[in-house]
C-alpha cells in the first residue's frame, strides 16, 4: 500500500467547500424570471432559493400579460460565478418558467425601484427634508404639518443614498418595492 | 376520468392504498378490468414499488394514495425518485375545494410538502382541467431529466363530471427539454477523442434513463474505440460487466483499477452521471490531469461541482448517435498504440484484486455469499434489487450485470427500506423473471409490511438478507471514524426471519454454514413463491475498497490493515 502514498491523519481540506477552478468572486446580478402566472409558481422561485442556499437581496413579481398567463420576477442576487450560473441552470428547470435573463450579463439594462419614505419633523428640519427631496426629485405624495410621505424612483443606490440623508431629520418609516429591470435597447 | 386518463397514457398498473379522499377514484377502478391496482401495506411501499416498476421497464410507474397521511407516507419515495431521475405519477387525494385550509380531516398541504421532492406538482381544482393535466404529469415524468411528478385531486373534482380530453401527442408545449446536442461540442469531443493518450469512459443512470438504444450505442462506441469504462452505481449494466473493456463501478466503494484510471486518465467523458459526491471524493484532487467532458440532459448538472472542458446538453441516446456518426465520418481514428499502453497500467492496478477478501469455512462471508449467488444465477432472466448499506455496495461489486433496467438501487437519497417493496413492483411488472432483493436485515426490516402484499399478489420475489445483526455501514464508520464506539448499530431484537415468512404466509429457511449456502440459494430460487433466505454472514466485515471521505482517487483503503488514522478529524464531518 505504500505506492498509495497514503498520508496518515491528512486532513487538509474538507469536499464541501473546495471549488479549486472555480472563483470565489462575490458577484451582484439581477434576474429576470418569465413564468406562467399560476398558484405555487412564486413558492416554487423561492423554495429553489432557500433550499439550495442562494442568497435573494430583492425580488419583485407582477403579472405582465393577463391574456397571456405570465408573470415576470426579477430577483437580485449575489454569488460567485458558478453559483450564478447554478441559479439560472435551476431557474430553467422550474416547469412552469419560460425565460431566464441575465440582465447584468445580456448587455446594459435599466433598474429602476420606487420607494415611499415617511419623514417627521417641525422647523429647520421640516425645510431641509423638503430642499433634499427637491434635489433627488422626489415628489410629496402626503403632508401633514408634522410629516411628509415622499416619492422617490431610482435606482436602489440613490434610494440608499437619499434615506441616509432623510435618517437625521425624522425618518420614521420606509416602504420600498424591491428592483424592477429591463434590458436597454430595442 | 382518472381512470380513462391512465388508460390513455398506456398505465397497466398501480399501486395503491385507499382512503376517505380518493373513495371515488378506488369506485372507479372497482368498475373496470384493464388497470391492474396492487393494494399495499404502506404508501411508502406503494411508491417505492412504482419506482422497481418503473427502473424495469423503462415506463413511468403510477402510485395511488389518499390525503394526508397518505401523501406525507409518499414522501419519501418521491424523494428518492428525484434524486434518482425515476419517471413517477403518484396521484394523491385531497379533501373537497371548500375544505381546502380549514384543517380538515386528513387535510395536508401536499402540494406545498412536495414541492421540492417533486419535478413538479399540480392541485387540480377544476374537473375540466383534470384529463390535461393528467397528461401534461406523464410527460413532465417522462421527458428531459426524468423525475417524479406528483397530482392532489380534491374529492369533489373527483365527484363532478367535466369534458375529458385525450392525451395530445408531443406533449404540452411548454415543458420541451433540449435532446440534440450541439454539434460543435460534440466535433470537440471527437476530436478529444482522437487523440487522447488515456481516456476513460465513466457512464451514470442517465445511459439507463435514456432507453435501451442508449446503452446500445454506448457498447458500440466503447467496443469500437477500445477505450475503458467505468459506471456509477446508478449506470450498473449499460454496459455489459462480461465486456472487455469494463473496469467496475467507480467510486467510494468502486474498484481500485476504475479509481485509478479516473484519477490518471487525460480525457474524461461523462454520459449521463452528475459528479456525485460519493463518486469524485476530494474535489481538489478530482481527476487532476484530464481534459473532462459531460454528456447530461440536464443543464444544471453541467458545471455544479466539477468545471468541465466540453460540456453537451442532451439526450445521452441522441448525443452518441452523432458522436458516433461524426467518429465515424472522421475516420474512425483512436490513438490505439498509447491506449494499449494505458491498458497496460490498467491491467496492472487489476493485479491488485482489489476484492479479494479473507475467505472463511467456518463463518459465511457476505462477499462469498454473492459471489456464490452470481454463480448460481448469472444467466438467468434475473433482476436485483437492494436495500441500503454494506450488502447493497457488495452487491454492486459481486453481482455481474449484462443488461440495463436490471438493477434497482437506491443511490442518490440512500433509503433503506427501497429493496423490498422495489422488488414486488420489478415482478409485477415481470411475473416470470427471477427478482432477487439483496438486503440487510435492518434495511429489509424498515419495510417489511410489504411482505404481505407479496404474498396476496404471489409475486414471488426471493428476500436475500445478508444478517450480521448490525447496521453495517454504520459500525464500519464508527469503527475508522468514531474510536470504536458502536453506538445504537447494534440490533439487540431481531426476529426470527423463518418464522416471520411463515406468519406472512410464505416460506423462509436460515443458513449460517458456508457448506450449506449453494443448496439453500438454488432452494429458494426453485420455490415457487415469495421466500425469505436468512443468511447469516460475518458479523464484523468491512466493504473495501473506501475511498474515505475527504480523500481523492488514489487514497483508496484497500483492508482493514490500511485503516488506522485513515481519516482525519475534518473527512470526519463529511457524510
Amino acid at each position: 500500500m505504500a505506492a498509495l502514498n497514503i498520508k496518515k491523519g491528512s486532513n487538509s481540506h474538507s469536499a464541501y467547500n473546495l471549488r479549486p477552478n472555480f472563483s470565489d468572486v462575490i458577484e451582484k446580478h439581477t434576474l429576470a424570471v418569465v413564468v406562467d402566472n399560476e398558484a405555487g409558481v412564486l413558492a416554487r422561485v423561492i423554495g429553489l432559493f432557500s433550499g439550495r442556499g442562494y442568497n435573494i437581496d430583492s425580488l419583485t413579481v407582477a403579472e405582465i400579460d393577463h391574456a397571456g398567463h405570465r408573470s415576470r420576477i426579477t430577483i437580485c442576487t449575489t454569488g460567485t460565478p458558478q453559483v450564478i450560473e447554478q441559479i439560472k441552470a435551476q431557474l430553467g428547470r422550474i416547469v412552469p418558467v419560460h425565460e431566464v435573463h441575465d440582465l447584468t450579463v445580456e448587455g446594459p439594462s435599466v433598474e429602476r425601484e420606487l420607494a415611499l419614505l415617511k419623514v417627521a419633523g417641525e422647523g429647520e428640519k421640516r425645510v431641509e427634508a423638503l430642499r433634499l427631496a427637491d434635489i433627488f426629485r422626489a415628489s410629496v405624495v402626503d403632508s401633514t404639518l408634522k410629516s411628509f410621505v415622499f416619492e422617490i424612483t431610482g435606482t436602489p443606490d440613490k434610494i440608499d443614498a437619499f434615506a441616509d440623508l432623510m435618517r437625521p431629520l425624522g425618518l420614521v418609516e420606509v416602504a420600498r418595492t424591491g428592483v424592477a429591470a429591463l434590458s436597454r435597447g430595442a | 376520468m382518472v381512470v380513462q386518463a391512465l388508460k390513455d397514457q398506456g398505465v397497466d398498473t398501480v399501486f395503491g392504498y385507499p382512503g376517505g379522499a380518493v373513495l371515488p377514484i378506488y369506485d372507479e377502478i372497482f368498475l373496470q378490468n384493464d388497470i391492474k391496482h396492487v393494494l399495499v401495506r404502506h404508501e411508502q411501499g406503494a411508491v417505492h414499488m412504482a419506482e422497481g416498476y418503473a427502473r424495469s421497464t423503462g415506463k413511468p410507474g403510477v402510485a395511488l394514495v389518499t390525503s394526508g397521511p397518505g401523501a406525507t407516507n409518499a414522501v419519501t419515495g418521491l424523494t428518492d425518485a428525484l434524486m434518482d431521475s425515476i419517471p413517477i405519477v403518484v396521484l394523491t387525494g385531497q379533501v373537497p375545494t371548500f375544505m381546502i385550509g380549514s384543517d380538515a380531516f386528513q387535510e395536508a398541504d401536499t402540494v406545498g410538502i412536495t414541492r421540492p421532492c417533486t419535478k413538479h406538482n399540480w392541485l387540480v381544482k377544476d374537473t375540466d382541467a383534470l384529463a390535461p393535466t393528467l397528461h401534461e404529469a406523464f410527460h413532465v415524468a417522462t421527458s428531459g431529466r426524468p423525475g417524479p411528478v406528483l397530482i392532489d385531486i380534491p374529492k369533489d373534482v373527483q365527484f363532478a363530471t367535466g369534458t375529458y380530453q385525450a392525451p395530445v401527442k408531443g406533449g404540452t408545449k411548454r415543458y420541451q427539454p433540449q435532446v440534440k446536442g450541439d454539434l460543435d461540442a460534440i466535433t470537440e469531443l471527437v476530436a478529444a477523442l482522437e487523440t487522447a493518450k488515456r481516456p476513460v469512459f465513466y457512464t451514470g443512470g442517465g445511459v439507463i434513463n435514456s432507453g435501451k438504444a442508449a446503452s446500445q450505442l454506448l457498447r458500440e462506441l466503447v467496443d469500437a474505440t477500445g477505450i475503458p469504462i467505468t459506471s456509477t452505481l446508478m449506470g450498473l449494466g449499460s454496459y455489459p460487466a462480461s465486456g472487455a473493456n469494463w473496469l467496475g463501478m467507480l467510486g467510494m466503494h468502486g474498484l481500485y483499477e476504475a479509481n485509478l484510471a479516473m484519477h490518471g486518465c487525460d480525457l474524461l467523458i461523462n454520459i449521463g452521471a452528475r459528479f456525485d459526491d460519493r463518486i469524485t471524493g476530494r474535489l481538489d484532487a478530482f481527476s487532476p490531469h484530464s481534459k473532462k467532458a459531460h454528456i447530461d440532459i440536464d443543464p444544471s448538472s453541467i458545471n455544479k461541482v466539477v468545471r468541465v472542458d466540453i460540456p453537451i446538453v442532451g439526450d445521452v441516446g441522441h448525443v452518441l448517435e452523432d458522436l458516433l456518426k461524426v467518429w465515424k465520418s472522421r475516420g474512425r481514428k483512436v490513438n490505439r498504440e498509447a491506449i494499449a499502453k494505458w491498458w497496460t497500467q490498467i491491467n496492472e492496478w487489476k493485479k491488485v484484486n482489489c476484492l479479494a477478501y479473507t475467505a472463511s469455512e467456518k463463518t459465511i462471508k457476505p462477499q462469498y455469499a454473492l459471489q456464490r449467488l452470481e454463480e448460481l444465477t448469472k444467466g438467468m432472466d434475473r433482476y436485483i434489487a437492494t436495500e441500503v448499506g454494506q450488502h447493497q455496495m457488495w452487491a454492486a461489486q459481486y453481482l455481474g450485470f449484462e443488461d440495463p433496467n436490471r438493477w434497482m438501487t437506491s443511490g442518490g437519497l440512500g433509503t433503506m427500506g427501497y429493496g423490498l417493496p422495489a422488488s414486488i413492483g420489478v415482478q409485477v411488472a415481470h411475473p416470470e423473471a427471477l427478482v432477487i432483493n439483496v438486503a440487510g436485515e435492518a434495511s429489509w426490516l424498515m419495510n417489511m409490511q410489504e411482505m404481505g402484499t407479496a404474498v396476496q399478489y404471489r409475486a414471488p420475489v426471493k428476500q436475500f438478507i445478508l444478517n450480521n445483526e448490525r447496521l453495517g455501514m454504520v459500525r464500519q464508520w464508527q469503527q475508522l471514524l468514531h474510536g470504536e464506539r458502536y453506538s445504537q448499530s447494534w440490533s439487540e431484537s431481531l426476529p426470527d426471519f423463518v418464522k416471520l415468512a411463515e406468519a406472512f404466509g410464505c416460506k423462509g429457511a436460515k443458513v449460517d454454514d458456508p457448506k450449506d449456502l449453494d443448496d439453500a440459494i438454488m432452494e429458494m430460487i426453485k420455490y415457487e413463491g415469495p421466500y425469505i433466505l436468512d443468511v447469516l454472514v460475518e458479523k464484523h466485515e468491512n466493504c473495501f475498497p473506501m475511498i474515505p471521505s475527504g480523500k481523492a482517487h488514489n487514497e483508496m483503503l484497500l483492508g482493514d490493515a490500511d485503516t488506522q488514522g485513515a481519516i482525519g478529524a475534518k473527512g470526519a464531518v463529511l457524510v
